[in-house]
């Protein structure tokens, strides 16, 4: 009994994405190289290592963020659905629209608050005003926003603190539904209390999404992730369960890392 | 507790590092005050001396009546309706082609040669003497069609009217964050709404502001219309034809030797530059927004 139990509360992962063979070069520099992971859907993923070590620029390749630079390129795999996503022949937007992404400095447009969150909807999705608002709603409260916002829907995204802007791009993230939530340091810029209210959000949306965080906050990965990957100078040191990473991890660097005896 | 620390004795008004750097403040304050109070005292005189001789002449009569003959009275009716339909065709032509242009350079043209190339050349014709581009309207148009019309002054105007433009939407373009155009990729949005939607929202109010620019540039302009537009002495509205326009008549009548031409031309060049002075601000009001 205890065993089925154990067996429906902790269901066995399953792979949403599959990194094989990554390499990645900003021009003629090296910085990612031979990356192979496996990122568990439903759950949440931590990448942490210090400042440089490709941690951002792993999670930048799983949108393709990178081709709007032209000097930057990524060869291998990374499998979603079984399809490699770097060389798919598909729109690269249809990608993007099922991975979504939170950078570290909040960026709202510069636009109403509705139309922030509406922006990403109406590119894919034909809603009647009744609906759309619908959803604005929907997104602006699992982003722990509606609340502060509600009466003031239509002024613009610029007049909110730092705090309320990070949580509107994650309301607008999550507002087209994308099967994968990446953030890139999505708390470093916030106050303790923003953060919290970040982190529990975080904790809510892996019941829906598999969620890819890159954190600098040691602590904070071993609050909100699952399962942990170590960085270290464009290579993956290590990855596995979080508990196991931080408690008893297997490589001695790892370790040296995140007890802060690095360098 | 040890280390170097400096001694309070050292940090007093009698240092002479402090002093030094005080000293060399004032002198180059003192510097910048002068070049302020030379270059306003000029622009302060032109004004004075314009809206003097030009405030006889501002009267309901320069905005009805025609161009008048010497010896007797009228206004500057033709001229100012000229030179705004010339300013209009002239903006309405190269705002769009500035704008596009503008956004390939700042949007499209990261890869390859094209864009800096266009950007260069852009800087180039932003600095011709605008009576070049007057000859060469001439050469290219006015010559062909063996006369002057309204419609060779607006091609002119928006040759002048392009590389501002180009390079106001470019600079503004380049100032909207990275972060903004990488976050609306995130969710799956093509360039050119990206550009639309979001850099043109972001970059609008110095856009505009560059167009407003270039529009009280144009209505001063003298020299391409001299070779174009020519100058009418009565009514037209045909764009095919010579077309009055107030820089024109102003040379003319300015060069006259009568009284009464004198005045028009007062009251022209100083309606021209109040309404610069209106754009100017319009402009400004619009850009602190």
């Amino acid at each position: 009994m205890n065993a089925i139990l154990q067996e429906i509360s902790t269901p066995r992962t399953v792979t949403k994405l599959e990194v094989r063979n990554l390499d990645f070069h900003y021009g003629s520099f090296h910085a990612l190289k031979r990356i192979n992971l496996e990122i568990p859907a439903s759950r949440v993923t931590a990448f942490i290592g210090p400042s440089g070590c490709g941690k951002s620029t792993l999670l930048r390749t799983f949108n393709r963020m990178f081709e709007l630079y032209p000097e930057q390129h990524a060869t291998g795999e990374i499998l979603m659905g079984g399809e490699n996503i770097l060389t798919t022949k598909r729109d690269v937007s249809l990608i993007r629209a099922r991975i979504g992404m939170v950078f570290q400095k909040a960026t709202p447009f510069p636009m109403s608050i509705y139309d922030n969150i509406a922006f990403g909807v109406r590119l894919f999705e034909d809603l009647s005003r009744a609906r759309m608002e619908e959803r604005v709603e929907w997104a602006l409260t699992r982003a722990a926003l509606w609340t502060e916002v509600k009466d003031k829907l239509q002024q613009s995204g610029y007049g909110l603190s730092g705090g309320q802007q990070q949580r509107l791009c994650i309301a607008r993230a999550i507002a087209v539904k994308p099967e994968v939530l990446l953030m890139d340091e999505p708390c470093s810029a916030l106050d303790p209390i923003s953060t919290a209210k970040v982190e529990e959000l975080i904790a809510e949306l892996k019941r829906e999404y598999t969620v890819v965080i890159v954190t600098h906050n040691m602590q904070q990965a071993a609050r909100v992730s699952d399962f942990t990957a170590y960085m270290y100078l464009g290579e993956l040191v290590e990855f596995g369960d979080t508990d196991q990473v931080f408690i008893k991890p297997a490589k001695q660097a790892t370790e040296d890392y995140i007890t802060g005896r690095f360098g | 507790m040890s280390g170097p620390v400096t001694p309070a004795s050292l940090v007093s008004v009698d240092n002479p590092a402090y002093r030094r750097r005080k000293r060399r403040n004032r002198i180059m304050m003192s510097l910048s005050a002068v070049a302020l109070a030379f270059g306003l005292f000029w622009l302060v005189w032109i004004l004075a001396v314009l809206l003097r001789e030009g405030a006889a002449a501002l009267r309901p009569s320069l905005f009805v009546q025609m161009t008048p003959p010497p010896g007797s009275d009228g206004g500057l009716a033709n001229a100012i309706f000229g030179s705004v339909l010339m300013a209009g065709a002239g903006t309405l032509i190269g705002t769009p082609v500035g704008i596009l242009a503008g956004t390939y350079l700042a949007e499209y043209g990261r890869r390859g040669w094209l864009a800096p190339a266009t950007r260069f050349i852009n800087d180039v014709l932003l600095s011709a003497p605008s009576i070049v581009i007057g000859l060469f309207v001439y050469t290219v148009y006015v010559a062909q069609v063996k006369h002057f019309s309204g419609w060779a002054g607006a091609f002119a105007l928006a040759i002048i009217v392009i590389p501002v433009v180009v390079r106001t939407t470019d600079d503004m373009l380049k100032l909207v964050p990275n972060s903004l155009r990488e976050a609306a990729a995130a969710l799956g949005a093509p360039t050119w709404k990206i550009v639309t939607l979001v850099s043109y929202r972001a970059a609008r109010a110095g856009i505009v502001t560059g167009v407003l620019l270039a529009v009280a540039r144009i209505m001063g302009e003298t020299a391409p219309l001299l070779f174009t537009a020519l100058n009418n002495q009565f009514w037209s509205s045909d764009m095919n034809r010579p077309l009055a326009n107030l820089p024109m008549v102003i040379f003319q009548f300015a060069m006259s030797p009568y009284d009464d031409w004198h005045r028009l031309a007062w009251g022209g060049a100083a309606l021209i530059t109040l309404i610069v002075l209106a754009i100017s601000v319009a402009a400004r009001a619009l850009f602190r927004k």
